[in-house]
């Protein structure tokens, strides 16, 4: 990018003065930062999100905000699948947050399946005609192969119940994360086929530059933003306000 | 751990040491790319700044030029200085003279808190602890106080709770009164996650700070993060005044950006690493050893360690009369290899051993432990007198095993052969090349005797 913006200078398309390069290094970063840029896709009767990553990045949280939205703001009808059959309480944790968010809750028991809670909560999705089936999958680091051929399975699963499905996946990265989100987003989307990133915890001081190299390299775009603790706080990923904030002190 | 950290650095130092003599710049050149190491790693600009002139300032000394082996001065200078950064040694908790010691601990959404309150309250139950009890002040995250109620239970602590509408001053005020009256050794002080610019909760956390005045704060930290984990620490140094750090999710392949910064920054050591799901992946963290590793050295001494906690002193004493008298038997062969199995996964195990870092194949191939299945599965086909004499084992019987173990005929064949040989070999040495027995049971998976301890 560094590079671009120098030519652009030398050629003389930018003007070689502070603002002007500034503006036009946001322009750039916006640019890379939008790239392969599509919206969540609900088309799917019910359509299937999954939601992946690594442990404490707030995927519980995401999926509860997303409910939320997609039920208060959208009026759809959304499914909850605790997929979390490891982390103690992490179904209650989602049990909590359907509730708020007036969804559906699909469990079982802790050290289960978690493909096959997600098998029946699509199972149960199709039965009662809803639209969103989210489902939510235990904490997991990239380097451990077992857990991540895990997933490949609940994708499995899921399709297995439903072709097409699952129709979106989401890999939630904590904007504090460093050098390290890169490697994340590769080996998640090996394994399970990442369409998009939420890029949580953007509240801090941390700016999340990371995901511009995610988006750079693996073609993985930004589609929402966690910004805080409460249901509101989920926004869609704007790549100019993003670049604009990476560059303020 | 720190692989991409660990691979730099040793490439950068084996060429330092191919050299006979080093100039200035070769020091120089040597620096650059340590440097540049280290800004990959993630690791705080400032810090790589100060590390790197150290370390030249010591490497370009006249004892270390002028030495005979100078490439090896600069390798003992870096491991000293890395040892530093980290923390240098001898950091422990603090406890109470009498009444519960009180650790409070503190740190980010999704560092790992509640995980690491259950980990530490069994490893100080491990150490001498015996009452240890946790308390529930996290009451914003959903299921938060369920999550610790569970974890507790496992390790065996006792936690206080009010569930969530009480506020988290006030719990831990109570849980420590509570503490206090049934006479526990120590109290835990579970707070939920929170970012270092909200202000108002990193105030309850001083609050909480003030009412319970614990002796020992401690900073959970992703091993993850990346330069912003500088910024975080200075915050809840000031707010909490922590006195060291938990580095959790050590296990993934992190850079080492923030164990390598934090002490740096804020002045305060990694007391703990916490290095998988298992609650039982926990342990002090040695700056020392930590440095040995990153620099391809290995960490004997965490290895010895280990085995001395797992392994057990009569069945050590046991092994090692049936091994003189050449009474060794698929039974123990099993219990060994449970015992060594025990210590963790075998990849964990070598990566502690000298050298290993720098064999390749050996580090991207994945250990097959369910070999180490099938062998168990194996023996466990076996009735009491085939372990005792697999010589008994022919046609049917070794139909019956491999069809009980879920394995073929030639995999019961191949088992019974390397047993053979093994059992050939110790014949050999026990038979006077190797009069020492405790060598040979430090071979078979059991430590020398001697330093083995009670726990």
């Amino acid at each position: 990018m560094v590079e671009r913006l120098e030519h652009e200078v030398e050629a003389g398309t930018v003007p070689a003065d502070g603002e002007a390069v500034q503006a036009r290094l946001i322009e750039i970063l916006a640019e890379v930062a939008a790239t392969a840029r599509a919206p969540i896709d609900l088309s799917g009767e019910p359509a299937v999100l999954l939601m992946v990553g690594v442990n404490g990045t707030g995927k519980t949280t995401t999926i509860g905000k997303i409910a939320w939205h997609l039920s208060k703001e959208f009026g759809l009808s959304v499914v909850l699948a605790a997929g979390d059959t490891y982390r103690a309480a992490a179904a209650e944790q989602l049990a909590e947050w359907a509730d708020r968010a007036g969804a559906e809750l699909v469990r079982a028991e802790e050290g289960s399946d978690p493909g096959a809670v997600a098998f029946d909560a699509v199972e149960a999705a199709r039965a009662r005609g809803a639209d969103v089936v989210i489902v939510d999958t235990a904490g997991r680091l990239h380097t451990q192969t077992d857990l991540m051929e895990e997933l490949a399975k609940v994708r499995r699963v899921i399709a297995k119940q439903m072709p097409g499905a699952p129709h979106e996946t989401l890999l939630s990265i904590d904007a504090t994360t460093g050098q390290n989100g890169l490697r994340q987003a590769k080996i998640f989307a090996e394994a399970a086929e990442v369409d998009g990133v939420v890029l949580t915890k953007l509240d801090g001081t941390a700016k999340g530059g990371i995901v511009l190299a995610i988006a750079d390299e693996l073609g993985i775009p930004v589609k929402l933003i966690g910004t805080g603790e409460t249901l509101e706080d989920l926004r869609p990923f704007d790549p100019t306000d993003f670049a604009n904030a990476l560059l303020s002190p | 751990m720190f692989d991409q950290l660990s691979d730099r650095l040793q490439a950068t130092l084996s060429d330092v040491r191919s050299r006979g003599k080093l100039s200035e710049s070769d020091v120089d050149a040597a620096m650059r790319e340590i440097r540049l190491a280290l800004l990959e790693a993630d690791v705080n600009f400032k810090v790589v700044k100060t590390f790197t002139k150290t370390l030249k300032e010591r490497c370009l000394g006249a004892d270390v030029l002028g030495s005979l082996d100078p490439g090896q001065q600069v390798i003992k200078i870096v491991n000293e200085e890395l040892t530093g950064l980290m923390g240098g040694t001898g950091s422990e908790l603090a406890f109470a003279s009498s009444g519960p010691t009180v650790i409070l601990m503190a740190g980010l959404q999704g560092s790992g808190k509640t995980t690491a309150c259950a980990k530490l309250a069994r490893f100080l139950r491990e150490n001498g602890k015996k009452d240890v009890a946790l308390a529930a002040c996290d009451v914003y995250r959903p299921a938060a106080v369920d999550q610790l109620v569970t974890v507790g239970g496992r390790v065996g602590a006792h936690v206080y709770e009010k569930g969530t509408d009480a506020d988290p001053v006030e719990i831990a005020a109570w849980a420590l009164e509570q503490a206090k009256t049934e006479r526990r050794d120590v109290l835990i002080v579970d707070t939920a996650g929170r970012l270092h610019v909200d202000q108002e909760l990193m105030e309850e956390l001083a609050n909480i700070r003030k009412r319970v005045k614990p002796h020992d704060v401690l900073l959970v930290v992703d091993a993850m993060t990346g330069q912003d984990a500088v910024g975080v620490a200075e915050s809840f140094a000031e707010a909490a005044e922590f006195d060291g750090v938990v580095m959790s999710k050590l296990d993934g392949d992190a850079r080492g950006g923030a164990a390598l910064s934090v002490k740096a920054v804020t002045g305060k050591p990694i007391l703990f690493a916490s290095t998988g799901e298992k609650l039982e992946a926990f342990d002090r963290f040695h700056p020392d050893r930590m440095a040995s590793r990153i620099l391809g050295m290995g960490d004997v001494l965490s290895l010895i360690e280990k085995a001395e906690q797992q392994i057990d002193e009569d069945q050590a004493a046991d092994l090692e009369r049936k091994l003189r008298k050449n009474q060794f038997t698929l039974e123990d062969m099993l219990q060994q290899m449970r015992q060594v199995r025990k210590m963790g996964p075998l990849s964990g195990i070598l990566g502690m051993l000298p050298g290993m870092g720098a064999m390749k194949q050996l580090k991207n191939a994945d250990i097959d432990e369910g070999q180490l299945d099938r062998v168990e599965a194996i023996i466990l086909s076996m009735t009491p007198e085939e372990r005792a004499n697999p010589g008994l084992i022919k046609g049917s019987r070794r139909k019956r095993i491999a069809n009980g173990s879920g394995t073929r005929p030639q995999q019961v064949n191949q088992l019974i052969k390397q047993f053979d040989q093994m059992r050939k070999m110790m014949r050999h040495m026990t038979s006077g090349k190797m009069p020492d027995a405790q060598q040979l049971a430090a071979m078979t998976g059991g430590a020398p005797r001697p330093k083995v301890r009670r726990r």
